[in-house]
Parts: C-alpha cells; sequence; structure tokens
C-alpha cells in the first residue's frame, strides 16, 4: 500500500467512525437521588446505544456549588423552578432551544410559559409535585391536612418527625402558617417564623432524606415532605395518608437543562427530545410517583396514579398551593439567616 | 593551591546544596498539598461572599471571620455571641472528648489482653482488630444505622426477649453519633496502646506486686505511667478525626445534630457562604494545633520523667 491509499483508508475509517458516533457515546446526568427511572436509562440507552451515568444531589445549592466550581464533567442538570433563573444568570445553561425540538408539541400549555423560563429556550419539565403532610395513620388518627402536624404537632407525634431539609419550602409553610406571603420580609412575622420553628424543632426526630424506606418501616411516624416520596411509602405501608397542608403548600417543578460546558451535547439534546414523548415522560412519573408536564402521558402510567391522593389535589385545596420564586437578594439573605439559626 | 579549609568549606557547601535538592520535591509537594490549599483558605477567610457561594474576589471582608463567634440579630440588630455556631463547636468538643475516653476504656484492656498473650498469638490479635479497616467507613456507618434504628437489629432484640416495649430511640440523638464513632475509632485507640505495651517489661509488674503494690496501685503507679505516651497518641488519633467528622453525624445524627464538619459543608453547600466556611475551617485547625500542642509538652515531660 502507498501512502496515499493508507491515508484515504485512515480518513475513511475516521468518517466510518465519526458518522454513529454523534448519536454513540456517553451521557452524564446530574440529579436529585432516588428521582431518575432505571427503566427510563435502560431505554434510552438501548435506542440511541449511549452510555448513561447518573450523579446524585441532594440540594439546588449543593448542585449550584459543584457545577459553579467546574471539572464536574455532567452534561444534563435538573433544578428547580425557583433555581432556573439564577442557572441562567450566572451563565451555566446552554440555550439548548428544547422549544424547537420535534417532541415539544407534548408539552402541556400550562408548562410553556412559565415564569422561570418564558416559552422554554432553556429547560424541559421533568416533573412537579408539592411537599405535604405524611402521617402513619397507627399513630395519629387527627386531621392531617395542616402544617400544625409538624409545626405544632401532637403528642402522639412529638419526637417521630422528619422535615425535609430544604430551607425554602419549610419557611413557606410556616409563613403561611402565620398568615403571611411569601418573600415577605415583615419583621415582626418573621420572627414568630423563627420562634415558632425554633420551638418545633426539638420535636423533630430528624430534617433527612430516605423517606421512601424509613416512613414505611416505622422509624418516621410523620413527615412534611414531597407528595410522591410519601406515595411510594403508602405503597409499602397501606397505614400511611397524605395530608395537603391548608395554610399553604409550596408547588415545585424540576426541569432538565443542558450544561454550557457539556461535553456530550447531543446526546443530552437527544435526551431532552426523548423525555417529551409521552411514553417516556410516564416511565419517569411511574418511578418516583410525581407528575409530569407532557400531555397524553397519563394513560401509559399505572392506574393507581390516577387517582392516588397524594397527586390528585382536591379541588378545596387547589388554592392553597403556590409556586416560589426566587426573592430579592435582602429578603432572601433575611431568610438564610433565620435557617442558620435554625440549623444549629 | 586550594587550602585545606577551603577544600572542606566547598564539601560543606555542595554538602548542604545536595540534601536542599535531595529534599525538594518532598518541599514542594508540602508546599503545593499542604501549605498552599492553607492559604487559599486563609485568603478566602478574608473576602466577601458571593451571591450563589463562592467569593468576591480582591473585595476584603471581615464578615466570615466576624460570623464564626458573633452574630447581629435579625430582628433588632443586636450584637450577641453566635449561640448556633457555639453549641456546634461545643458538641463536637464535648463528642470528641467522650469518645477519646471511652475507646481508652474499652481500648486499654483489649490493649493488655492482647500484649499479655503468648508472643506468636498476639499477631492474630492485632490482625483481628484490624479487619474493620477493610470496609469503607461509609459502609460500616449505614451498618451500625441497621443496629440501633427503630426497627433495627438492636431494638428488636430487646422487645424479642420483652426488655423493653417500646423500641428505644437511639438513632438522630447524640448517644448515635457516640456509639458509631467509637466503634469506628476504637482501633486507632487499641494499636497505639498495644505498641506501647509490647515493650512493657512485664517483670517490673511482677515487682510491684513483690513490694505488695495492690492491683489498682500496680496499674495506676507502674502499667499506665509506662503506656502514657500510647494513651496519649491513641487519644490524638482518636481526638483530631472526632473532632472533624463528617459522615458519622450525617448518617446517625439525621442532619439535626451538626458537628463541626457538617457546619463547614453547609457553608460551602446550602448556606452559600464560602468565607464562613473558610473561617470556621481555620478555628477547627486552631483547635487541632492546641490539642497537638498539649500533646508535644506532655510527652515531652513524660520523656524526661521515665529517661
Amino acid at each position: 500500500m502507498t501512502w496515499k491509499v493508507k491515508a484515504a483508508t485512515a480518513v475513511i475509517a475516521m468518517m466510518a467512525l465519526a458518522g454513529p458516533a454523534a448519536a454513540e457515546g456517553e451521557l452524564n446526568i446530574y440529579n436529585w437521588g432516588d428521582y431518575t427511572s432505571p427503566e427510563l436509562i435502560k431505554k434510552f440507552e438501548d435506542t440511541y446505544k449511549v452510555k448513561v451515568t447518573i450523579t446524585d444531589y441532594d440540594s439546588n445549592d449543593t448542585a449550584l456549588a459543584k457545577v459553579r466550581a467546574g471539572g464536574h464533567g455532567f452534561d444534563i442538570v435538573v433544578p428547580s423552578a425557583n433555581y432556573v433563573p439564577i442557572w441562567i444568570k450566572e451563565g451555566l445553561l446552554l440555550e439548548a432551544r428544547p422549544d424547537q425540538m420535534e417532541n415539544f408539541k407534548n408539552v402541556d400549555e400550562r408548562w410553556v410559559n412559565v415564569p422561570w423560563d418564558e416559552g422554554r429556550h432553556y429547560t424541559v419539565p421533568w416533573q412537579w409535585g408539592l411537599s405535604g403532610i405524611g402521617v402513619n395513620s397507627k399513630v395519629y388518627g387527627g386531621d392531617i391536612n395542616t402544617s400544625a402536624i409538624f409545626l405544632d404537632p401532637p403528642a402522639e407525634l412529638v419526637g417521630k418527625i422528619n422535615v425535609e431539609p430544604e430551607m425554602t419550602d419549610v419557611l413557606f409553610a410556616t409563613i403561611k402558617y402565620f398568615g403571611g406571603e411569601w418573600c415577605t420580609d415583615d419583621k415582626e412575622l418573621l420572627k414568630k417564623v423563627r420562634d415558632k420553628l425554633l420551638e418545633a424543632k426539638p420535636k423533630w426526630l430528624a430534617m433527612d432524606y430516605s423517606v421512601t424506606e424509613k416512613l414505611p418501616a416505622g422509624d418516621y411516624s410523620a413527615v412534611y415532605y414531597w407528595n410522591g416520596a410519601i406515595m411510594r411509602s403508602r405503597l409499602k405501608n397501606p397505614d400511611i395518608k397524605f395530608g395537603y397542608p391548608k395554610e399553604g403548600y409550596p408547588l415545585f417543578m424540576d426541569s432538565v437543562a443542558i450544561l454550557k460546558d457539556a461535553k456530550n451535547v447531543d446526546n443530552a439534546k437527544l435526551f431532552m427530545n426523548f423525555i417529551m414523548d409521552p411514553e417516556n415522560a410516564a416511565l419517569i412519573s411511574s418511578f418516583a410517583k410525581y407528575a409530569n408536564g407532557i400531555k397524553g402521558s397519563q394513560q401509559f402510567m399505572p392506574a393507581d396514579m390516577q387517582t392516588a391522593p397524594e397527586l390528585v389535589i382536591p379541588a378545596e385545596f387547589e388554592k392553597a398551593g403556590q409556586f416560589l420564586l426566587a426573592c430579592p437578594p435582602e429578603v432572601a439573605d433575611l431568610y438564610a439567616r433565620i435557617w442558620t439559626d435554625i440549623s444549629k | 593551591m586550594a587550602t585545606a579549609r577551603e577544600v572542606s568549606d566547598r564539601a560543606a557547601r555542595r554538602d548542604v546544596r545536595d540534601r536542599w535538592l535531595l529534599s525538594a520535591p518532598a518541599l514542594i509537594v508540602i508546599f503545593f498539598a499542604a501549605i498552599g490549599p492553607l492559604f487559599v483558605m486563609l485568603a478566602y477567610s478574608f473576602m466577601a461572599k458571593g451571591d450563589y457561594g463562592d467569593v468576591k474576589f480582591g473585595q476584603f471582608s471581615l464578615d466570615g471571620w466576624f460570623s464564626v463567634f458573633l452574630q447581629r440579630d435579625i430582628f433588632d440588630d443586636t450584637i450577641t455571641l453566635a449561640d448556633a455556631h457555639l453549641s456546634i463547636f461545643w458538641r463536637s468538643v464535648r463528642l470528641s472528648v467522650i469518645t477519646t475516653v471511652l475507646t481508652i476504656a474499652l481500648g486499654f484492656p483489649t490493649a493488655y489482653f492482647i500484649a499479655t498473650r503468648p508472643r506468636h498469638t498476639r499477631e492474630i490479635w492485632v490482625f483481628l482488630v484490624t479487619i474493620p479497616f477493610w470496609t469503607n467507613l461509609l459502609i460500616r456507618t449505614f451498618a451500625m444505622q441497621e443496629v440501633i434504628r427503630n426497627e433495627g437489629i438492636l431494638n428488636t432484640l430487646l422487645i424479642r426477649l420483652g426488655i423493653i416495649a417500646q423500641p428505644l430511640q437511639i438513632m438522630y440523638t447524640d448517644a448515635a453519633i457516640l456509639f458509631g464513632m467509637v466503634y469506628v475509632y476504637l482501633p486507632l485507640m487499641v494499636l497505639p496502646l498495644y505498641a506501647s505495651m509490647e515493650k512493657l517489661d512485664f517483670r517490673l509488674v511482677e515487682a510491684g506486686y513483690d513490694l505488695y503494690a495492690g492491683r489498682l496501685q500496680v496499674l495506676r503507679r507502674v502499667i499506665f505511667p509506662l503506656v502514657k505516651p500510647g494513651v496519649i497518641a491513641g487519644s490524638i488519633l482518636v481526638f483530631i478525626p472526632s473532632l472533624g467528622a463528617y459522615v458519622i453525624p450525617r448518617v446517625l445524627g439525621g442532619g439535626k445534630n451538626m458537628m463541626l464538619g457538617n457546619l463547614i459543608e453547609m457553608q460551602f453547600g446550602a448556606g452559600r457562604n464560602w468565607p464562613l466556611g473558610a473561617a470556621i475551617s481555620i478555628t477547627l485547625m486552631a483547635i487541632v494545633m492546641v490539642a497537638l500542642l498539649f500533646y508535644v509538652r506532655n510527652t515531652a515531660r513524660s520523656g524526661a520523667g521515665h529517661g
């Protein structure tokens, strides 16, 4: 073989490899723990011949801090609604334009023009839900549609409560408990909020995750936690009942975004489009038990999810739910200081 | 012609230069891997905090150090001691001291037992002590959680035996953290204790008895002074990692009972206050330094006393 033939062979070989390489390779997803359906990932891997690696985080701040520090190697991240504007403002997200993708037509109109990503230029809905009350009815039989379960716990539940360690959700429920509005800077009211939390905290057992194991097993008898995890607990232990805090409860939506310094942008875009398919979105929800934002996905979900008390918000409690947007910096700073005060 | 003096001078200079060159790799590693990051921490602790974590470079601020010990009241702006931080400092020091005392109480008889076995079986006992190190700390901590949780092995056993009616709430308490730390750090106490007990001349113990000393007296006046360096070394090995423990309070303390390690982690994560995190880290190091100085002075004194 002359050098020309060799060179030509090499070029052809490279082209042959380069063709499918766009779809083959890796995808590194950075998502909340216990939140990603293994079935969905398996299907994506098989469809596109991509090796997917999932890494967990436990709070929006952890994810933000790690990605900002650089050298993370992640392609996809799933921040909550109130954090998406921060991610965009900090220049961490790629403007992937999911609104121009093939499957975008499936996104429910309700979730297209959202305040955190108007018109969906950066993010795709992953799941949405709320923080509510889960109680083991064998331990306590009273009214559970109130934040009093963890703020003024009945004697039966004292020392058996787990509260999600998420600042905004806990502060929101407490502010609402005293009739305030989110982002209020009314110091008199906030003082009551802080004092109430300081008084309530010794009556809690933990502020931890892993509710899906410990609530059904009886390590916790009551939780203020995300509805999907409480539903998963109920499926393991039918004594678990769900309550909507009538004073006010926070709604959340986590959205899938591509990082600006992602190495596998093409695969990440494939993944975005993939999860907007109703059948695939249904896999997400069937695993974590939260609603998604994709039209027509219900029909692919297990029947018990259509009637689950954790997912179908009763009309009387619908008004109490609210999306939490980021507060102005001075208010956010005030809230962070209250939180530190409580976290000792 | 060079005089003998010049030749020896040159040789001495070359000797000095060679020593510097030979130790250069170690010095570079020490500087970049140990001292360098410390300076970064020190610098960060004097900067203003960024809005979403990180620091504002070049903006000098004492806020980080201020809030280690003091706090401005959220509501009326009065300055008070930061009882949130101080109570975490206090919990860390208290739990570490108790851990050290408990590991001595458990480790001393263990080491004594091993040291008094026939020579050829001692190695087997020491080997047994090191077995827990084969398993990752996180896994051992989760195993401990399985033992002490409400539906765990310990509570189920006690209920089955009819000793208690309701499960004991051990998880998520300081007792759980203590339990975990004593279990994890016990080998670090046993090994140095054994090392100094192995050298103990047991004829001295016999001599003590011959001179009509009681068992307690022999322990206090003969054995303990001789193995004191081992006790102190073990205490340091247990106390320092206890003070900075992160995984054990995180898993067994349930995120409610923080220790210093968790407080520092929180500042770099959800707290978004890197300067404060850096300042607390340096404070933690200062505490460790004080403990080490105490150690050095004590061993120096005991070294002088016993030749």
